[in-house]
């Protein structure tokens, strides 16, 4: 038990699932099934999965704009059919395009944001003050968005889905198409809500920005939920703590490939992966299988690495390309 | 939750003014300036030749036919323009329509915020051609100032039922085949330019039908001070039930498409 379990529930989610009604000569396809979660204050929760996985549609569930067509949903113990509007009023949602005002300022864009939950003038112009500089902002206060720079207008976007002080933030994907040190400062910032207490939701592609960010990643796969732990948990479960990455020059490829299955025929606890540019042997002892294959076969380069967020998901959802 | 009352809709009727106030000008332009000149150009130089030539029943001026017309044609351009391309944009390009689906406002309320917003700028626009009639002297009746509120309520007819189908289409080309081949027609055969007698028979039943020929017909004789408390009493309810119909409509196809 965490102390992370005393903290109250605000999202409790069970067997649910989103079929949206079958297009013209198509049939109904579950966009998510069978999904149960759960959220607690201050907490961190990653939605993993590729393109059309469900991630999106279960955020849209969770924000109360999407109704479920099976299972059962509360957030802050409230149910999303009924009570959208008090739901809505304490959820931050930064969506995976920014759509912002283009022809408003920086300001502008959050005090008419603002006014959707019915915040008034004086405390809007406060708490837009306190936004611009928490998404550091300052210089480009009166700026309109079209001269922002993509990270400016993620950090904008995410500041107006703070005006209304949520206790939960939903991210779609917040990083994707930023530059290393915009993520850094994103992250940075998404750090601090959630050591003021504020849950936060993520759906992304990078399995980094995943281990850095959330508590327990939930790993979904064509609607399904397909593991879920913490990011510690999960790779002790579904892979070996340690990978050694091995390169052949072109033709040693395969000479490489074969000299690691015989060890593994001959008993080595390891499993192999077998990459285009280079092999992966994820093994409990990296140094010891990386002394016991260079015996046979010299590799280009070699490296051993502890296990990642990501070796679990390749693990878990495969490595085909999935579009 | 220490949030005061207030009114959801009203706040998406503050974010079409906030975006207004940005671009006012060329907007003042489209539904003030144009057709202040087409009733200066037409009304006025066309109007001329009309009433040398074969001068309307009852020793009516072209321009006084004309300019009531003109009045109802502007209100049903800007609210199919406004239910039209920029809830087209507020679900497609723009998408504030999706940014305020995720504040407490409920679909409805993003209906009724956007139709206010509508409404006032018919109401403004047309309270201006009404006063440059009244600057031409072309109304023969003081209760010219009643086309204002006709006018209005022509508008919600028409952009009700537009926004109710414009937040379902997805390409925008379709948009504007809407305009070209639905809007134009609409607007160069209810009558506003030419009585509909002059038109060919068979054409004169669906010319009956349009929305814009009722708003039209009222805004006319209230100009002219020829009321006929039927026609125009057909021609409120035609406008009212159309307005009913599309906003029921609108009110589901917006709960279906920003709640789905």
């Amino acid at each position: 038990m965490t102390s992370a379990h005393r903290e109250p529930l605000l999202v409790e989610g069970s067997g649910l699932g989103k079929t949206y009604p079958a297009g013209p000569g198509g049939a109904a396809v579950p966009a998510v099934r069978g999904l149960d979660l759960e959220l607690r204050r201050g907490e961190a929760l990653g939605l993993l999965g590729t393109n059309g996985a469900g991630k999106s549609t279960t955020m849209r569930m969770l924000a109360a704009v999407s109704p479920p067509t099976h299972g059962t949903l509360r957030v802050f113990g409230l149910d999303p059919l009924h009570d959208g509007p008090r739901i809505r009023a304490r959820l931050g949602v930064v969506p995976q395009d920014d759509m912002l005002d283009q022809e408003l300022t920086v300001r502008e864009n959050l005090v008419v944001y603002g006014r959707y939950f019915g915040l008034p003038k004086r405390v809007l112009r406060e708490r837009a003050e306190r936004l611009i500089e928490f998404a550091a902002l300052e210089a480009k206060a009166d700026a309109p968005v079209t001269a922002l720079s993509g990270g400016m207008r993620r950090r904008l976007t995410i500041a107006r889905a703070l005006v209304n002080e949520p206790e939960i933030l939903l991210l779609d994907e917040p990083t994707t198409g930023l530059d290393p040190q915009a993520r850094q400062l994103l992250w940075d910032r998404l750090i601090r809500l959630k050591n003021d207490g504020v849950a936060l939701i993520v759906t992304t592609h990078y399995m980094d920005e995943a281990e850095q960010l959330c508590d327990r990643v939930l790993i979904m796969e064509r609607g399904a939920l397909v593991a879920g732990g913490s990011p510690r948990e999960l790779i002790g479960a579904h892979v070996l703590p340690e990978v050694l990455e091995l390169r052949f020059t072109g033709t040693e490829h395969a000479a490489g490939c074969a000299a690691v299955k015989e060890l593994i025929a001959e008993g080595a606890p390891w499993r192999l992966e077998v990459l285009p540019d280079r092999l992966l042997v994820a093994a409990a002892d990296g140094q010891d299988a990386q002394r016991r294959i260079e015996a046979r076969v010299l590799p280009r380069a070699s490296l051993v690495r502890r296990a990642t967020l990501e070796d679990v998901f390749l693990a878990l959802t495969g490595r085909a390309l999935v579009e | 939750m220490t949030t005061p009352a207030y009114s959801p809709a009203f706040a998406e009727f503050r974010y079409w003014g906030a975006i207004f106030a940005k671009s006012w000008r060329p907007v003042l332009v489209n539904s003030v300036v144009n057709p202040v000149l087409f009733l200066a150009g037409i009304g006025l130089g066309l109007g001329g030749l009309v009433d040398d030539r074969s001068p309307l029943d009852g020793g009516l001026s072209y321009a006084a036919f004309f300019a009531p017309g003109l009045l109802a044609a502007a209100a049903m351009q800007t609210a199919v323009v406004e239910g039209g391309q920029a809830v087209f944009n507020a679900v497609r390009t723009r998408r504030s329509y999706r940014v305020a689906a995720y504040t407490p406002l409920q679909p409805h309320d993003i209906l009724h915020g956007h139709l206010l917003f509508i409404a006032v700028r018919i109401l403004l626009s047309s309270a201006v051609f009404v006063a440059v009639m009244y600057a031409f002297a072309i109304p023969a009746s003081p209760g010219a100032a009643l086309a204002v509120p006709v006018a209005v309520l022509l508008g919600v007819t028409c952009a009700a039922p537009t926004a109710a189908w414009a937040i379902t289409v997805q390409q925008p080309s379709v948009i504007g085949n809407f305009s070209r081949f639905v809007v134009m027609p609409l607007y160069l055969f209810s009558a506003t330019f030419f009585p509909v007698e002059v038109m060919p028979g068979w054409l004169q039943p669906l010319v009956y039908l349009s929305p814009l020929w009722h708003g039209a017909r009222l805004c006319r004789d209230l100009s002219v001070g020829t009321v006929n408390p039927l026609d125009a009493g057909v021609d409120l309810a035609l406008l009212a039930l159309t307005a009913l119909a599309g906003y029921l409509a609108a009110r589901r196809s917006y709960r279906r498409h920003l709640h789905s």
